[in-house]
């Protein structure tokens, strides 16, 4: 067979015979939340792909054209270039709707699983020594892609884009000592800034995905090389790793839910309109879109800067704005937190041991509350930076509804926290989870026409409750 | 088995057709929710004819274990690795002389690879603390047509800037005009708001976005993006959300003929806080 033939000769000669078949016979554990990473890494593929064929068409230039495209309500108006282009992808390129589109519900995607996937990491401790470098090289991509959507949305020029550029220099200003001028040299100038376009798509299209794409290629390595986590079961030990071969089993799942991760992202593109450029209309730095809200992965930080308060400072002469906490003292030190929690948490537990199994958010109560309380607190944000939006569906005041945020806040992080801190230390110390199955007993009729019972599992205790798969 | 290898027939058929019917599609001249669609179920045919493959005729082949390391590797190999390391840094610092020479240049070099950065954007100089309005400038509004006493009802507003410099970033201003003798400004700010009419700077202070929403029952200023509020007839003072520093305001006069123009630039920087911004 050729293929036989192909890979003996390429062995041949890169004497590669050992490691092939070491890492084609390699054993991926099967659990469903293994999938979260994977669709990450899928979505990015996607990303990758549709994003190439809009790069094709996408002009990053503020020059100023008149719009003579299909689209009747903004015929004859001026826009920029990068916005005519925008358009004209949406409008007149065959298929560079369903394109675009399909490039922004991957990012959404992309996004989404990337955040699930650290949730679940988390709350399983799969972070714990020996994986902290993968646990670091992962909050690096979760930075990545946040960088990655703001750049990319920002492209279009729209009038949505633009508040949010607006922000960000106005966050860039708030920066002591230097914020003037880094914000004069991103920009190029004084805000709109003549080069920003250029900048955000250079950003955008090549070092951002350059970035995604090392630590990306990063994190598979460590995770190939050091394994999967996997639940405690019976016949599993620290020192093996049972699942299923790369090749061809795994590999055929895994590329299968890529396929599938593709087909539902291009049936969002296709079917749920997104950005709407055309209905937000150009970028004009007089003119703010209302409401105006980011996408999810930034909506929290918008969030934060909606209901912090009007702080600002004086030193030495100097002012330090409302931006500064909460644009950037604050979501750095969430992600400070977040980056060293393996080893914050290794340092209070005294733990420095090694770990391969993954624990149920029950063994560890105080982290599943911590994360419990971290998630609300992300929560909480989101809803705050639609809190316009909110407010209108709920029928009530936005200023109202702005305090009780302000309360929830807290609030809610503290109650979610303790409450599933409680219930984590509840489910841990009960012999058996209450969903789960009873214990199983098999009884076998005698010969005096009685019942006697053959065999029946052991009580087990609060660790051991993953049933082994049954592939 | 034979039920999943019938599946997975389906799939990868539905697959075939539905690229097909991507293909007649596109030379009909696409239609974006035809194409999604398509390309739902191509792509979704692939990949669920592929994992059932994998998952329900693959009995075959079970569940392997194999072993792991459980604990740091031995000291002694990585105690060679260390010496490897640092066993290459020594044999360089040993000659001391070459050692900082070589430290030295490629410092320097760093830092010369700094400088083309300062070609990134214009030095900020004093650009924050002007902007394009100055004394005799008159008012037009974003069509660049002049504005004067007769363009506002009592109650509303409309963006203006000054006449050689429409769609300007920094210098976009709202004129209101509102009930004369509604305005509690200090003496010498009054006599920049004549008859009921007032300018401010359109930018908030908070994070910069164009303020749009005036609340003309209330006589507030609220900004679409976070909510800061300013009161109009109080000198644009922030009364709810973020924002802690009033609007700037633009002092204008009225000529006899009705043409309004302002008397100087802005009471303040325009926009969000920065460093060098002095306290008020």
């Amino acid at each position: 067979m050729i293929v036989r033939r192909w890979v003996e000769g390429v062995d041949e000669r890169l004497e590669g015979s050992s490691f092939i078949s070491r890492n084609l016979r390699k054993v991926f554990p099967d659990h469903w939340s293994f999938m979260l990473g994977e669709i990450a890494l899928y979505s990015f593929l996607l990303l990758v792909l549709t994003g190439t064929f809009l790069s094709f068409f996408f002009l990053a230039s503020n020059q100023p054209v008149t719009y003579t495209g299909p689209y009747q309500p903004l015929q004859g108006q001026t826009v920029s270039a990068a916005y005519d282009s925008v358009m004209r992808i949406s409008f007149e390129v065959r298929a560079g709707l369903v394109m675009r589109q399909m490039h922004h519900w991957a990012a959404l995607v992309f996004m989404g699983a990337i955040i699930a996937h650290l949730i679940r990491v988390f709350f399983t401790g799969a972070f714990r020594k020996p994986r902290e470098i993968s646990w670091l090289i992962g909050i690096g991509l979760f930075l990545s892609g946040i960088g990655a959507g703001f750049s990319g949305y920002s492209l279009p020029d729209d009038a949505l884009s633009g508040a949010g550029l607006r922000i960000a220099y106005s966050i860039m200003l708030s920066i002591p000592f230097v914020g003037t001028w880094l914000a004069y040299l991103f920009f190029g100038g004084e805000f709109p800034g003549p080069d920003i376009l250029n900048r955000l798509l250079v950003l955008h299209i090549f070092i951002i995905p350059l970035a995604i794409f090392s630590l990306l290629g990063a994190h598979l390595a460590v995770v190939w090389h050091q394994t999967h986590t996997q639940f405690r079961a019976p016949g599993r030990t620290e020192d093996t790793v049972t699942g299923t071969p790369v090749w061809p089993k795994f590999a055929l799942k895994s590329i299968g839910l890529a396929f599938t991760t593709f087909g539902v992202i291009a049936f969002l593109g296709g079917l749920f309109q997104v950005n709407p450029i055309w209905l937000y209309g150009p970028f004009v730095a007089y003119s703010t879109a209302s409401p105006s809200q980011p996408d999810y992965y930034i909506g929290w930080l918008e969030g934060l800067l909606r209901v912090w308060p009007d702080w600002e400072f004086h030193v030495f002469g100097h002012t330090i704005g409302e931006l500064l906490l909460p644009a950037l003292v604050v979501p750095g030190l969430v992600f400070t937190i977040l980056a060293l929690w393996p080893f914050l948490e290794a340092r209070v537990s005294g733990d420095h041991e090694w770990h391969h199994f993954a624990q149920h958010p029950r063994e560890a109560p105080v982290r599943s509350g911590f994360g419990a309380a971290g998630v609300a607190f992300f929560v909480v944000l989101v809803v705050a930076g639609g809190n316009d939006v909110v407010a209108k569906f709920l029928g009530v005041e936005v200023d109202s509804f702005n305090s009780i945020l302000r309360w929830a806040l807290f609030l809610v992080p503290v109650l979610s926290g303790l409450a599933t801190y409680w219930i984590c230390r509840d489910l841990r110390d009960r012999p058996r989870h209450p969903l789960a199955a009873p214990p199983r007993v098999t009884f076998r009729r005698n010969a005096a026409g009685g019942f006697e019972e053959i065999e029946s599992e052991p009580p087990l205790a609060g660790q051991a409750l993953e049933e082994p798969d049954r592939t | 088995m034979r039920r999943a290898s019938l599946l997975v027939a389906i799939s990868f058929g539905a697959a075939i057709l539905a690229a097909l019917g991507l293909f007649v599609v596109y030379v009909a001249g696409g239609q974006p929710q035809v194409e999604g669609a398509l390309l739902f179920v191509a792509l979704v045919g692939i990949g669920m004819g592929l994992m059932v493959w994998a998952t329900r005729l693959m009995t075959g082949i079970g569940h392997v274990t194999q072993a792991r390391r459980h604990a740091p590797p031995p000291s002694g190999e990585k105690e060679a690795a260390t010496e490897a390391m640092a066993g290459g840094v020594e044999e360089m610092s040993r000659r001391r002389l070459l050692f900082r020479l070589l430290l030295g240049a490629a410092g320097a070099l760093g830092l010369a690879a700094i400088f083309p950065i300062r070609s990134l954007g214009r030095a900020p100089g004093a650009s924050l603390f002007r902007t394009e309005w100055r004394a005799g400038l008159r008012l037009v509004n974003v069509d660049g047509n002049l504005v004067t006493r007769d363009t506002l009802e009592v109650d509303s507003f409309t963006t203006v800037f000054p006449e050689d410099a429409v769609g300007s970033g920094d210098s976009q201003a709202v004129l209101i005009r509102v009930p004369p003798g509604s305005l509690r400004l200090p003496a010498d700010r009054l006599a920049g708001a004549p008859d009921g009419y007032v300018a401010y700077s359109k930018i908030c202070t908070h994070a910069g976005c164009a303020l749009g929403l005036y609340l003309a029952a209330v006589h507030q200023l609220r900004c679409p993006c976070h909510q800061s509020t300013f009161d109009v007839l109080n000198g644009a003072e922030p009364v709810y959300g973020p924002a802690a520093r009033p609007l700037p305001q633009l002092p204008i006069e009225i000529d006899p003929d009705g043409t309004i123009r302002a008397l100087g630039d802005f009471t303040a920087p325009v926009g969000p806080a920065f460093w060098d911004l002095p306290p008020s």
